[in-house]
């Protein structure tokens, strides 16, 4: 669970929680953009460090790391998914033909995995800068702002908001259950799966039951009573806003420059094959 | 018998519970672990049976280290009842609710039915057998939860807010059911805020606040002290509070209920009596 920790937004004021919502979503897109555009390890490398110094301005390292590690697990069965078919089926990655026999190939298929890995962590990162740096009601009104519907803000916003709730309830059933003598980590794969059933049914049922509280509670203060809402706070871009939409413009159009006219060297070529 | 020896407890995100703790609980004992919110009687009592093991210092329970042995071995000895019942209730029917437990330990099917007809009469659920856990009341449901884990019998008992949503002849029933179940020689620990009930049944007193143990001891001196509860934001039983302002006439203020209340009341009145005569 220790994942979602690395999602969860906490109060603080850092000059990146000061960014205004919209323009700090421009710049995940950016890097989402970016990260898929290549499959070379060195500019997916170079993304995952360019957002190191975001992380530490807004102070948020402990939580970064936490998400990354909570990410690990899946990021090493990303690495191994990859590894198994870029060799099974060669014919996907450049440069490699069956049967695999040269180092070289070896170190190809390598490079990809560590790529594809690397394309989920840097996905990973961005969206964990973005949420921990920015607060469900500046995301809210964002949105608004952005002329989305409230009622899809607000639905938006929940379940964000609800996450790290749903994420703490998990944890608590499964102590309960384990107090029950559950040992989720024993038996064959379809036994551990069955393992997971006293867990996901509570979290479910309480899930729905929540909800149904939630909408009774926003009935009885009114909710949608009013067609037009006003905002007590507005959001206004500022200059640190505007840089930021600068840098990352200016990133989208280098990344796309290097993309089509930089020939993007592989971990081979600095291994001198 | 449970051994708490000098533990600390620091949760992942930096949040420091237990700052080095030391409790023994003998055998058939009756412990009430009291306390303000977050003072870190939960966080106790799941080490009890090795949800979460301590960031420094050890806990035995019978002289085996939580930290050396799994959460469902130690359960087979250690029973733990939730504070929310709607987070243990998963099953079709109430009785598969109270088995669930009984086949993760692996009983044999016969012995699980005949346990199960035992945990569901206990607790006056028999005529429930056959419904489903969902639909039962707030009350029925935390039944439910308790017959669950008291079908596996286990040597201690850990009752995390038995009395939240209880009305009073439900509490008045679990308080008997409690005192039964301990002097049937097992050993309970209840975490509870519910000083009245707490008051009735007049258990050891484990006193926390902040991440230690403030004081340990009979129900009687506890909460009649007016400095400790202050300290652990807790508020003494009404009776109390009435003995504790009666102080200046003389009167005993050591009265946690009622009855001894009535007792000591009749008793000082029978003396001004005679004195007059």
């Amino acid at each position: 669970m220790s994942v979602f920790e690395g999602f969860k937004f906490r109060s603080a004021s850092s000059p990146v929680h000061q960014l205004d919502p919209r323009v700090k979503f421009l710049y995940v897109c950016v890097v989402f953009a970016v990260a898929v555009m290549f499959n070379k390890l060195l500019p997916l490398l170079l993304l995952f460090f360019i957002q190191i110094p975001f992380i530490l301005v807004a102070g948020v390292q402990r939580e970064w790391i936490r998400s990354m590690k909570g990410a690990s697990v899946l990021a090493f069965i990303i690495f191994a998914m990859n590894f198994v078919f870029s060799y099974f089926m060669p014919a996907s990655v450049p440069g490699v033909k069956p049967p695999i026999d040269t180092p070289l190939e070896y170190v190809l298929i390598f490079e990809r995995s560590l790529t594809m890995t690397f394309r989920f962590i840097v996905l990973v990162e961005s969206f964990s800068v973005f949420f921990l740096t920015t607060s469900p009601d500046r995301l809210s009104l964002a949105l608004e702002q952005s002329h989305v519907p409230y009622e899809l803000c607000f639905a938006f916003t929940t379940a964000v908001r609800f996450v790290p709730v749903l994420a703490q309830e998990a944890q608590t059933i499964m102590d309960a259950q384990r107090a029950r003598g559950l040992e989720l980590e024993r038996g064959n794969f379809v036994k551990r799966v069955k393992n997971y059933v006293p867990i996901l049914i509570p979290l479910i049922v309480n899930a729905i039951r929540r909800s149904l509280e939630l909408a009774e509670a926003m009935e009885s203060r009114a909710w949608g009573a009013s067609e037009k809402r006003t905002n007590l706070y507005v959001l206004k871009m500022k200059k640190a806003d505007y840089s930021l939409i600068f840098l990352s413009l200016l990133m989208l159009v280098s990344a796309i420059y290097a993309w089509l006219f930089v020939p993007i060297p592989s971990l081979t070529t600095f291994l001198s094959f | 018998m449970i051994e708490v020896n000098n533990v600390f407890f620091t949760y992942p995100n930096g949040v420091e519970a237990l700052n080095g703790v030391s409790l023994t609980i003998r055998n058939s004992e009756f412990v009430a672990i009291m306390g303000q919110n977050g003072a870190g009687k939960t966080t106790l009592v799941k080490l009890f049976n090795g949800l979460l093991k301590p960031t420094k210092g050890e806990v035995l329970i019978d002289g085996v280290n939580t930290r050396e042995v799994s959460v469902a071995n130690l359960a087979r000895k250690v029973g733990f009842v939730f504070q929310n019942a709607d987070h243990q209730l998963f099953c079709e029917t109430v009785k598969e609710e109270a088995a669930f437990a009984l086949r993760n330990f692996g009983f044999k099917e016969r012995t699980v039915r005949k346990r199960v007809n035992w945990a569901l009469n206990l607790l006056d659920l028999t005529e429930y057998r056959q419904a489903s856990p969902f639909m039962l009341s707030g009350g029925e449901r935390k039944r439910v939860a308790l017959a669950s884990v008291l079908a596996w019998n286990p040597k201690i008992l850990i009752l995390d807010e038995p009395t939240i949503g209880q009305d009073h002849q439900q509490k008045e029933k679990l308080r008997q059911f409690i005192v039964q179940l301990n002097a049937q020689g097992k050993t309970v620990v209840v975490v509870t805020h519910d000083v009245e009930f707490v008051a009735e049944c007049a258990p050891r007193i484990v006193l926390m606040a902040q991440g230690n143990i403030v004081a340990d001891g009979i129900a009687e001196e506890i909460l009649t002290d007016r400095d400790l509860v202050t300290k652990a934001s807790i508020v003494p039983p009404q009776i109390t509070q009435i003995f504790l302002e009666l102080e200046d006439l003389g009167l005993p203020n050591k009265v946690i209920n009622v009855h001894d209340g009535e007792r000591v009341l009749f008793n000082f009145l029978e003396g001004q009596l005679h004195e007059r005569v």
